[in-house]
Formats: C-alpha cells, structure tokens, sequence
C-alpha cells in the first residue's frame, strides 16, 4: 500500500498548453492520498474523474505535472510497473476457471507459493461470503456472484500500491447494493488497503469513502469527508450535487459590511468580505425554518409549491425573485408560513462559485 | 377523459398475471401504479394501451366500451425507460411528428411544439439532432412527443428509471405539475415510493398481480390498508416486529423487550383481550435523538450508515431484528459500533396477523 502524491497535475487530449483552463481535461491539481485510505472520486459523466484515475493506473501520462507512490516518481512508470489493482463495471474472470481458480490467479502469476496462494484466496472467499462456492466454475454464476468474484481478484494480492474501482456496483441487483456496500467497507477496515472508488453516484461515494474527491467540469472542487460536503460545501457544484435536492442559492448585495436579500440583513457562517459583486447566500432545504412574522435573518417567502411526501413536506417558494426549496415538518407548516428563517451556523455566503471563510 | 377498468384480469396459460381488479383513472392528476418488479404494472399499462386482451373484464371510456379495440385504433401514446426518438430528426422535428401524422397545420403545429416544448425546457435544444442530447434531454424530448399528440390517455412504464438521480429529482418535481394541466388521462407506473410522492395525484399500489390499495397518495402513505401495503409503500422498508397486546395492562410488548403504553384506538377495540400483533415502524420515525414524552429507545449494532441524498439509512441489527432508520442530513457510524434508535409509541403502525390494519399514526 502506498501513499499517492499529485504535485500540479493536468491533462489534455489536445496537441500544446491550453489556453484556458477549461480546456484541460483536467485541471492543474495538488494533492495527498494517505496510505491505506478509502477515497472516492465523484462527479458527474465528463468530469474528468476517468482521466484522473486512468493518470493514476498509468495508462494516460499527464501533459504536465508528477504523480508519487511513496515518495517514489512513477510519472512515467507504464501499468505492470505501478502495482495497481482494478475492478471494473462489469466482471473480468476466467469462465474456464473455479472460483477459487480466478481468486488464486493474480497471485500464482506473480509466483505464490500453491499454499499461500491457497490461503490468501480463501481469507478473500471469506470476507466476501464465497466460501461456499470455491469450488464452482465460474461459467453459469449470476452477474451479482461473478462481480464479487471480480471484487476478489482486486483485493487478493498484498503487494498492491492501490485497488482502483470503476464503478464496482453497477450490474449488482438494486436491493443487494447496501449488503456489498457493507462488504467493501468491512473489507477496507480488515485489510487497511488503499482503495479508490471512482462513481457518479453520490450515495456509493459518501457511503464507502472516508473523502470524497468531487469533481466538476476537470476541476476537483472538494476534497472532504462526507459530512464537511453536506454541511460546508466548498464550491456551488458541491452544494447543488450533494443532497436532494442541492443548496439553495440566495442571490444577495453586498452593503454597510453585511450581506442582504432585499431588505434583510443576513448572517452566515462567513466572516471574510466577498471580492466579487456576484454573492449568493447557501443554505439547505432541510435547514429553512418556516416562520410567521419577520425577525433577524428571516426573509419574506410566498409558497410556490407544496408537495405532501409522507412523513415531511417539500415546499418550493419565491424569496426576493429566487426559487428556493425548503423541507419543512409539515403541510400545515407550509400553509401558514410568511418568512423563511435562515440559521446563521447552518448558512454561508459564496462569491461566484466558492464559500467565503 | 375516464377511464374505468372493470375486473380487468389477465393469464398467460395456467399463470396469473393480473388478478381482476376495478380502477378508475382520470385526467388532470397523475394515475400513479406503483409496485416491485413482477407487481403487474407493465401487464396492466399493456392491457389499457390494447397491447394485451384482458382475459377477463372491460375497459370502459366515456359511452365506449374499448375491451377489444387493437392499439392501432385507441388515442394512446406511451414512454418507456429507454429513451426512444427519431435520431434523424431535429428535437422540434420529434416533437411535431404526431402532430403532421395527425395532419394539422403548419401554424398550429409551430404553437403547439413551443408550448410544450417550454414546459419541458426544451426551448434552446429545439434544433438539435437527439445525438446531441443528454439522456435527461432525449427523455423530455420523448415525453414532448408522447404529450404533443394530446392522445386521450398516455403511459408511461418508468420513464425516469434510466436517468442519473439529480435529472430524475428535477424531472419528478416537474413532471407531477405538467400532467395536471393537461387534459390527456396519464398513467405512470414506478418502482419507487418516493417517485409516487413526488408526483402526487392518485396512487394504486400493486403487488404480486394484486392491487392492494388506491387513493390520494399521501392519503395511502399514511393509511395502509394492509401489511403488504405498507410494505410495498416504503422505502426504505417499514421495520416490523412482533409484539403482544395486552388488553388488561393496556400495554404492549414488543418481541425485542420493550414495553409500551398500547394505543388508545387498540383499547377501545380489543378491550381486555390479548392479541398477537405486528407492530410497523416506518424508517423516518426512527432517529438517533430522543423523541421526548412517549419515546423509547431500541439499542443495536450498526450495520451500515448509508448516505443517500440528504439523509443517512443506517441499518442497525437490534436482536434478531434488522431495523433501519432514516435520519436527515448526513451521518457517519461505524461499523459494528452500538446504537441506540428513537422511536415515539404515537408514531407507530400496528397490524393484526392477517395483516389488517389495527391502528396507524396521527397525521
């Protein structure tokens, strides 16, 4: 297991330096992944996360920049040097092989001792509840079987600087999902490999991962533990992509030292004095509180939409020309509020794109 | 225009897809069919488009008796999970297909494309070819010509199932407002609880070929009218555990040692008998902050915490027992760390074995 170091990373698939940012495939970054961590990388189709992880199992060289496994430079080191293990989206195993043939494979090809061999495969069965079906061929297993095959092909070796996964889930049957989450978690406590976890499913990353990288447009714009995400998104993108629905955005002037939305002085966690004319106060749907009278940091609110959904009630309304959605206890909550309180440990303001400390 | 099964059922040989089952589906607000895999929402979507002959039963519109009318004779439009569009056509193009089919007039068909078109948001992609589209795009774009037609009836088999989640939450809220103005009767069968929330109007929940309730849907979300109702309308799964009633004590004892003051409608009902029941506990009535008078705790083992869109699922083994709970915002447990969830006894479903509804939360 190593530590992975990207010092000014960046790519392009275009011939010469962009010109401008937005033309790296990825973006200039810097960045430390501790050893034996459980990281994902998270962001939409297009993001730059495949790039960002194909850099890690070198099968793209940057255009600029170096990449480190312990302190050593692999830069440059094709992928049979790096000790990278990969699990895909759909299973790769030998059909002609048993079960315990595909575990036992990787490792018989780096020279395992039979027994050894023998032994690591069968820790691996057990951790992902094979053990029963060692002996199978693989030909004629379900697609839920063989992807946990193939999971187990990715953590058997030990030698291994990381295991990248792609995303590891998707022919897993919906209900079996949190059942395999749990696995891989557990199997992350047990084994201390550093694992990566590259989804565009918010629920895989936040749930497997200790930080989550989010990344947007080739740009990481977080990199955080679940819950620094949900409760102090760093950049609007985290704010809108994590959560459902996302943040609400509150456009806002800046005046007298404080921020206002219409005629109301509003306190955020922000202390700094935003560099940009273009401000926005966030603060989450589930975080609005409905009021019936106005009072510091409540603003006027007129109920667009209600919608009863069981045991809470999502409201959509017009605050000062924007439409800001607000989860409310009840129906009845919606009906009768005027203002929406805006709690000032819960909020922020965001100059542009990015939170203001 | 209304639409009325009556006793539609439908058998493949000896097998029984639908049972017969009466539903009345009406335009103006969305007819949600909501059920599993193999519930008998696509059966039944396949009988109203005349895809299928009901082997029993009559589909009734207006004065018309409809039963064996061929689809290609029904006013019916439909969307599927995968996105289907004409890919040599522009959006506008796609949209205004059935609307030429139909043979109407240029000016007309111009209108009628932009109207809907804006209500969908499809105004700046109207001259793009479907390859230039996102998934979320083609689907709207697809919707757009099933809604241009204003067919009398419209269904829709999982049209969001396809999509990745932050499209499918903003279609959902949208979606729920487009149907109710128009005049065609939309049908729109989902696997999701929260899916048919979202959408609002009129719910059937289906299950195993059966239907097992129908109505307002907020209003079948808070008053099942079955076990298996309950069940099929929740997600995450309702927690149930066993318990007796106790009509003397007045008290109710969950299988898992807790004790409870019994609700006032089981006393008023049962009296002093004593009766085994299943108690149901939905996931949102459990958290891990006490709930104050008529609280109590169940402790357990963290199984997993699950973060799904602002809210943490954490599954907690609780005996023999496999409980989960849904708590806003996001929340990281450790596996196999203790934990103790909060329930409030005013917040709780019971059920008589046979799956009766006995008593059911305060709304």
């Amino acid at each position: 297991m190593a530590r992975i170091e990207f010092i000014d990373v960046a790519h392009t698939y275009a011939n010469g330096t962009p010109a401008a940012d937005s033309d790296w495939a990825l973006q200039p970054m810097t960045m430390t992944w501790d050893d034996g961590g459980a990281y994902a990388l998270l962001g939409p189709s297009g993001c730059g996360k495949s790039t960002l992880l194909n850099i890690i199992s070198g099968l793209v060289k940057p255009t600029r920049g170096r990449i480190l496994f312990d302190g050593r430079d692999v830069t440059h080191a094709p992928p049979e040097l790096r000790n990278i293990a990969q699990v895909f989206q759909f299973p790769v195993i030998y059909d002609s092989l048993s079960v315990r043939g595909n575990l036992e494979f990787p490792l018989r090809n780096r020279g395992w001792k039979t027994a050894e061999a023998r032994r690591r495969a069968e820790q691996i069965a057990q951790l992902l509840e094979l053990t029963a079906d060692l002996d199978r061929p693989a030909r004629g297993l379900g697609a839920d079987m063989k992807q946990k095959i193939s999971l187990g092909r990715g953590l058997v070796r030990t030698d291994v600087a990381a295991v990248l996964f792609d995303e590891p889930l998707t022919v897993i049957d919906p209900h079996l999902k949190w059942l395999l989450r749990r696995k891989l978690k557990q199997i992350h406590q047990e084994l201390k490999l550093s694992l990566i976890y590259v989804t565009h499913d918010q629920t895989e990353a936040m749930t497997f991962a200790d930080r989550v990288v989010v990344m947007s447009h080739g740009r990481v714009v977080q990199e955080a533990t679940p819950e620094e995400l949900f409760e102090r998104p760093a950049h609007r993108f985290v704010g809108y992509f994590i959560g459902s629905p996302g943040m609400n955005f509150i456009p806002a002037q800046w005046r007298e030292g404080s921020a206002w939305v219409g005629d109301v002085p509003i306190t955020t966690q922000s202390r700094a004095d935003p560099d940009a004319a273009d401000i926005a106060v966030g603060v989450r749907p589930e975080r609005l509180e409905a009021r019936t009278a106005a009072g510091p940091n409540s603003v006027p609110a007129r109920v667009l939409a209600v919608r009863d959904l069981g045991t809470h009630a999502m409201c959509t309304l017009d605050v000062d020309g924007a439409r800001v959605r607000a989860r409310l206890p009840d129906v009845a909550d919606a009906a009768a509020l005027t203002h929406l309180f805006i709690p000032p440990e819960r909020s922020a303001l965001y100059a542009v794109e990015w939170r203001l400390p | 225009m209304t639409f009325w099964l009556k006793g539609i059922g439908f058998r493949r040989g000896k097998e029984i897809l639908l049972h017969p089952l009466d539903l009345e589906l009406r335009p103006g607000v969305p007819n949600v069919l909501l059920g599993a895999a193999g519930a008998g929402k696509t059966t039944l979507l396949r009988l109203m488009a005349g895809l299928e002959v009901p082997s029993e039963g009559r589909i009734l519109s207006g004065a018309s008796d409809l039963t064996g009318v061929p689809v290609r004779r029904r006013s019916v439009a439909m969307v599927y999970q995968q996105f289907i569009n004409y890919p040599s056509m522009t959006v506008f193009e796609n949209i205004a297909s059935p609307l030429r089919v139909a043979g109407q007039g240029e000016a007309r068909i111009r209108e009628r494309v932009r109207e809907i078109a804006e209500v969908l948001r499809l105004t700046p992609l109207l001259a793009r070819m479907p390859s230039e589209l996102s998934g979320g795009q083609q689907q709207r774009t697809a919707l757009a010509r099933a809604l241009a037609r204003e067919a009398d009836l419209l269904l829709l088999d999982e049209p969001l199932a396809n999509l990745d989640y932050k499209l499918r939450e903003e279609l959902r809220e949208e979606l729920g407002q487009v149907f109710a103005r128009q005049r065609t009767t939309v049908v729109y069968a989902t696997t999701e609880p929260m899916e048919a929330l979202q959408l609002g109007g009129v719910a059937t929940v289906l299950d195993a070929g059966r239907l097992l309730q129908t109505g307002e849907v907020a209003q079948v979300f808070s008053r099942p009218s079955s076990l298996a109702a309950a069940r099929a309308f929740s997600d995450p799964p309702i927690n149930v555990l066993p318990a007796v009633w106790r009509g003397a004590s007045r008290l109710l004892h969950l299988a898992t040692g807790t004790t409870l003051p019994g609700p006032h409608a089981l006393a008023s009902r049962l009296g002093d008998q004593e009766l085994s029941i299943q108690v149901g506990i939905r996931p949102q009535q459990l958290g891990l902050a006490p709930k104050g008078a008529g609280g109590f705790a169940l402790e357990g083992i963290v199984e997993l915490a699950e973060i799904s869109g602002s809210d943490t699922y954490v599954h907690v083994r609780h005996g023999e027992h496999l409980l989960v709970a849904q708590v806003p915002g996001v929340h990281r447990l450790p596996l196999e760390s203790r934990c103790t969830l909060h329930a409030d006894a005013a917040g709780l479903f019971g059920f008589a074995a046979d799956g009766q509804p006995l008593f059911a939360p305060d709304r």
